[in-house]
């Protein structure tokens, strides 16, 4: 039987599998996603204010950032054990550097006239936030966005190794028992979902910047 | 942390094996990659289709790839490297063109009317002034490889990886930990270096 034919085998009997997977995929990745945005674009925020203290916070969160996924992943374990909460707070902890990095750069690169103008024009700091730094900094925080996504999409396929479910399932399954439909019914989704968010936020990067 | 004493031979080889891998990945990703960022940079038509693809290949999961490789070149090293060398690329192929076309034009003419040759205006001009740029992409790069490669070692390549999966196999935390700390050591002091390495070589403006 040719792979095609198993992979097609597969899906005849186990499509409510393979959609289960995939779902927790799907979920696993966007609530990390969203935790991370939540905590770390108001941190950018404030970051970009405290210019004392942002070199070294910046500095830290580089040097943070090195450390490989796997590492983060397995950390979990130990300190909070196995399933969904665990996988997901390291993935929310991978997220974090390049939204952090990205928030900061966007706020920090706003051209002061651009504030001093609000500020000339009585708009309150929340008002400056919201409708004149928010909107310009967008296309730069989206970037950042577009490759923690892109990352958490990869990692969440670790994330099987400390019980969070996901497509993951399907690749350490097919390693151990040496079946090609397995991992491709893993790897291909995988790489398509990856893909996916890298294009739908490119998308909207180019949407939200004002020059256009 | 006990256990990372205890065996700090084992440790220690792990760790080798993993600096031999990034290295060798390194090497090859290196060939590769200068010539075809110097193809890249002086042919402006094939950019986009090579950096395109280059992307793309990024933006899969490694996990994916090595589970989309597996069945054409088995478990092992090879597979590591064709996935190392692959996520390589798409760093050092775009810091070299970037290094190329970051160069002055302005430059390149005065060294013409001092009336270096081709070859000349290449080794003496643009290489010095693009290697920082090209240093600070194998920095990336390296320490990429050094994150993709402990994934790699569920595929058999070896390395600090194949304690973290032991660890998370066995629920062995002291083997988790080695194994985190260790790849975390490794993977800070390499970028240090490389920074270091960057700052030194750098041009001096004055």
């Amino acid at each position: 039987m040719n792979v095609l034919d198993q992979i097609r085998d597969y899906f005849a009997g186990n499509s409510h599998v393979f959609m289960a997977n995939l779902k927790t995929h799907i979920w696993l990745s966007s609530f990390s996603m969203l935790a991370a945005i939540l905590i770390c674009v108001p941190l950018g925020i404030w970051i970009s204010r405290q210019l004392k203290v942002a070199n070294y916070i910046i500095n830290a969160i580089n040097i943070f950032r090195v450390i490989p996924s796997l590492a983060i992943l397995a950390l979990a374990m130990p300190l909070l054990g196995v399933g969904f909460a665990p996988a997901a707070v390291a993935l929310t902890i991978l997220a974090c550097p390049p939204i952090l990095i990205n928030t900061y750069v966007a706020f920090r690169e706003i051209d002061p006239a651009i504030k001093e103008a609000a500020k000339g024009m009585g708009m309150s700091s929340l008002q400056r936030i919201m409708k004149v730094e928010f909107p310009l900094a967008l296309p730069v925080m989206l970037a950042g966005i577009r490759t923690a996504s892109v990352e958490i999409i990869a990692s969440a396929t670790l994330a099987v190794l400390i019980g969070g479910g996901g497509l993951g399932n399907y690749i350490i399954n097919g390693i151990s028992m040496m079946s090609k439909s397995y991992l491709l019914i893993g790897a291909i989704p995988v790489a398509l979902l990856a893909i996916l968010s890298e294009l739908i936020f490119s998308f909207l990067q180019r949407k939200s910047n004002y020059s256009n | 942390m006990k256990y990372l004493f205890d065996n700090l031979d084992l440790v220690m080889q792990h760790f080798w094996e993993h600096l031999q891998l990034t290295f060798s990945a390194l090497g090859i990703a290196l060939c590769i990659a200068i010539p075809l960022g110097f193809i890249a940079a002086k042919y402006r038509k094939l950019q986009m289709p090579i950096t395109g693809v280059l992307g793309v290949i990024y933006t899969i999961p490694s996990m994916a790839l090595y589970a989309a490789l597996i069945p054409y070149t088995g478990l092992g090293v090879t597979t590591a490297m064709i996935g190392l060398v692959a996520y390589a690329q798409m760093i050092l192929v775009r810091n070299v063109a970037a290094a190329i076309n970051g160069i002055d034009p302005m430059m390149i003419e005065a060294a013409k009317g001092m009336g270096m040759s081709k070859w000349q205006i290449i080794f003496k001009i643009e290489l010095p002034l693009a290697i920082p740029v090209v240093i600070a992409g194998i920095r990336i790069a390296t320490v990429s490889i050094i994150s993709i490669g402990t994934i790699a070692a569920w595929i058999g390549a070896g390395g600090l990886g194949r304690l973290i999966y032991q660890g998370l196999n066995h629920d062995h935390t002291g083997k988790i930990i080695a194994g985190t700390v260790s790849i975390a050591v490794l993977a800070i002091g390499a970028d240090l270096l490389f920074r270091l390495i960057e700052r030194i070589i750098s041009p001096k403006t004055t």
